[in-house]
């Protein structure tokens, strides 16, 4: 019997080495006259094990990680095929306190099941929620979405029921579905893992929104610079298609849903909802003003959900175990779990999904064990480029929307960038300006000129000569920051004083 | 060892060839930008000479054509060299040293940012997050992303690529 072999076909994994080892694996399979089957998952999250080769035995799944090139004909030796020890040996990953110590609901499946079989989808319980879905009404379905709890995971944080329940009573010929997959915060990968990893169940996510609100059509807007994710997709898409998922007629219900997967081309400012749907419309990402919202006058005018994948592909476990038992995660009004990925310096980082409330210093210190390089965490920025900069003093502060809003930061999509002690702070709020002045949309003046105002002034700051001309420039750049965060249309000029003032306010010394 | 991504072959331009390869989006709402994409696959590069010919296909002005080519960084507007070379600038990358590795690239390939070595190899440009935080500092060759990059490494690598961009010449 033919044994399976999985290694994953997925971002972080190739960048590793991973295509070299699906090569290698095979030929000298060939050359041993051994019967083996290289299965395609996705990641299981923990980067730090990437290239992770695992092996299903008779004492069940085993895993060998990181794996290199040459360790292949290594492992050979070592009877790998059947659970052998070697020095890579991992076990059953399952029972890793990194894995084990996880709540997985969005990410049961991802890095266990080939990603894009629909048949390894439905054995790990894909398409009930679906099924669940077409037995009830629309507004039922609406209303397992409210009871869940859940927040949009794209960082905005509103209540994607709510959303959804607007479209829902929207009158139009035509709704659509949007999914948010332009994922440019620096330091996320949690909606690259999940189209890598179970596609499938983004998929089926859609389809959910779309029955409830009554949409025929979903787009996903998905990055340029995931290209692999996009063949992913694709097939994944292809898959569902034929096994009568999507189309005319969505697992026989009679109902009709499709979906078309469009290339962003390197903006980071169309991951703001109203400039993404300019550009599926073929337009500069150019943000809209805001009413109308694009619930009501969305895509090309019609009112339309806009979700983040993570949003997305959370709602069949929801509707597969019910709103109610996806509320008992989490605490307050951070309900359910999120997906935090760990990057930066950071010594085991990667994907770690958790009931809100846990603190960034278990995140960081339990899951990440600490830094890449060793040395002490001095910063760390939760929520991409337009979070704060937190000092090692709030690690203490729990993962929950509030709370990180209290501490003056904000969790975002989840992701959390940590820097050692060799970090110089005005560098990298001068960085955040930068990155605002290359990625403005250009259309209100705070966001477009302030960046490059900003900028200067921190330039000014740190050259100045006596402190009292270095006061004299804070003050200017406090000023600004005021001024970007109230007049800005979005949160891109809106937010990006924040990272700013977090790092003059937590780290005053670098600024000179 | 590394992953040695094969070049691309992109085709020489011809505006009877572009007007040929974005015909199948003539019917689909907003599809612009995709058509801009099948251009820059097909010829590496959008050419200026296929605006007029994009505007009337989705019934726009040049203007508008010309504007949304310009907002985007992935459009350029002449040919890359044979492999294009991405270093990611974005935060998580920096807190591995990611200055310092671009620093070293730009030495080794004697090129700064939108500029193409005088062989042709390589075009280097910037990006924003690659989405592989978790194994910084990141790199992009074409489309294949590079982990946990070291100025030794690309070297390494950079060498290796050359040496099968000339061999397929």
């Amino acid at each position: 019997m033919s044994i399976r072999v999985y290694v994953p076909r997925e971002t972080t994994a190739s960048s590793l080495g991973a295509e070299l080892l699906v090569d290698a694996l095979t030929t000298e399979a060939k050359y041993r006259g051994l019967d083996i089957t290289i299965v395609r998952n996705g990641s299981r999250g923990a980067c730090f094990l990437e290239p992770l080769v695992e092996v299903e035995t008779a004492q069940g799944r085993v895993g060998y990680g990181p794996v290199q090139l040459e360790d292949i004909p290594d492992l050979f030796d070592a009877d790998f095929l059947n659970g052998g020890q070697h020095r890579l040996s991992l076990g059953d990953v399952e029972k890793l306190p990194w894995f084990a110590n996880q709540e997985r609901l969005t990410f049961a499946r991802c890095g266990i099941i080939a990603a894009t079989s629909v048949e390894e989808y439905k054995a790990h319980g894909g398409f009930k929620g679906l099924e669940n879905a077409l037995a009830k009404e629309p507004a039922a379905i609406v209303q397992e979405v409210l009871d869940s709890g859940l927040r949009g995971r794209g960082g905005a944080a509103f209540p994607t029921g709510i959303k959804w329940q607007t479209v829902a009573n929207a009158e139009a010929d035509q709704k659509y579905i949007v999914c948010n997959a332009d994922e440019g915060d620096s330091g996320t990968f949690s909606d690259r893992m999940i189209m890598e990893g179970d596609p499938l169940s983004l998929i089926e996510g859609m389809t959910i929104a779309g029955i409830a609100v009554g949409a025929t059509k979903g787009y996903i807007y998905l990055r340029s610079e995931y290209p692999l994710t996009q063949q992913i997709l694709l097939e994944a898409i292809a898959n569902a298609e034929a096994a009568g998922y999507l189309g005319n007629n969505v697992a026989g219900s009679g109902k009709a849903f499709t979906l078309e997967v469009r290339m962003g081309a390197g903006a980071y400012i169309c991951g703001e909802e109203t400039s993404l749907l300019e550009s599926l419309e073929g337009k500069r990402g150019q943000v809209r003003y805001k009413p109308p919202l694009p619930a009501l006058k969305g895509l090309f005018g019609k009112p339309t959900v806009v979700n983040n994948v993570i949003s997305l592909a959370t709602v069949p476990v929801i509707l597969e175990k019910g709103g109610k038992h996806y509320a008992n995660f989490g605490r307050g009004r951070s309900l359910g779990t999120m997906p935090f990925q760990l990057g930066g310096n950071i010594k085991f980082g990667g994907l770690v999904e958790k009931a809100f409330g846990l603190t960034l210093r278990q995140l960081i210190e339990d899951f990440g064990g600490g830094t890449y390089t060793g040395r002490p965490v001095r910063a760390v920025q939760v929520g991409g480029p337009l979070g704060a900069y937190f000092p090692a003093s709030l690690l203490d502060t729990p993962l929950d929307y509030e709370e990180f809003a209290k501490a003056g930061g904000m969790l975002g999509h989840g992701g959390v960038v940590v820097f050692d002690d060799t970090v110089n702070m005005a560098r990298m709020a001068r960085f955040s300006m930068e990155f605002c002045a290359a990625e403005s949309c250009g259309k209100c003046t705070p966001c477009r000129i302030g960046s490059t105002r900003g900028m200067e002034t921190i330039d000014r700051i740190v050259a100045a000569k006596n402190e009292e001309e270095r006061e004299a420039q804070h003050i200017i750049l406090k000023d600004l920051c005021e001024t970007m965060e109230v007049a800005s249309l979005c949160a891109m000029g809106g937010l990006t004083p924040m990272p700013v003032m977090s790092a003059v306010k937590h780290f005053k010394g670098d600024f000179q | 060892m590394m992953q040695v991504v094969n070049p691309v072959r992109y085709q020489d331009f011809s505006l009877e060839r572009a007007t040929q390869v974005v015909q199948e989006f003539k019917d689909q709402p907003g599809a612009l930008i995709n058509a801009l994409h099948k251009l820059q696959d097909t010829f590496g590069y959008v050419d200026e000479a296929a605006m007029p010919m994009l505007a009337k296909l989705f019934n726009l002005s040049r203007a508008e054509v010309h504007g949304v080519t310009s907002f985007y960084h992935d459009f350029r507007r002449s040919k890359p060299g044979t492999y294009t070379v991405r270093v990611c600038q974005a935060e998580a990358c920096q807190a591995m040293g990611s200055v310092e590795l671009t620093e070293a690239i730009k030495q080794q390939l004697g090129v700064d940012f939108h500029e193409t070595t005088a062989d042709g190899t390589f075009t280097l440009e910037r990006v924003y997050c690659l989405g592989n935080c978790a194994c910084a500092p990141s790199i992009m060759v074409d489309k294949q992303t590079y982990g946990r990059m070291t100025a030794d490494r690309f070297k390494s690598l950079a060498e290796s690529l050359s040496a099968k961009a000339k061999g397929s010449n």
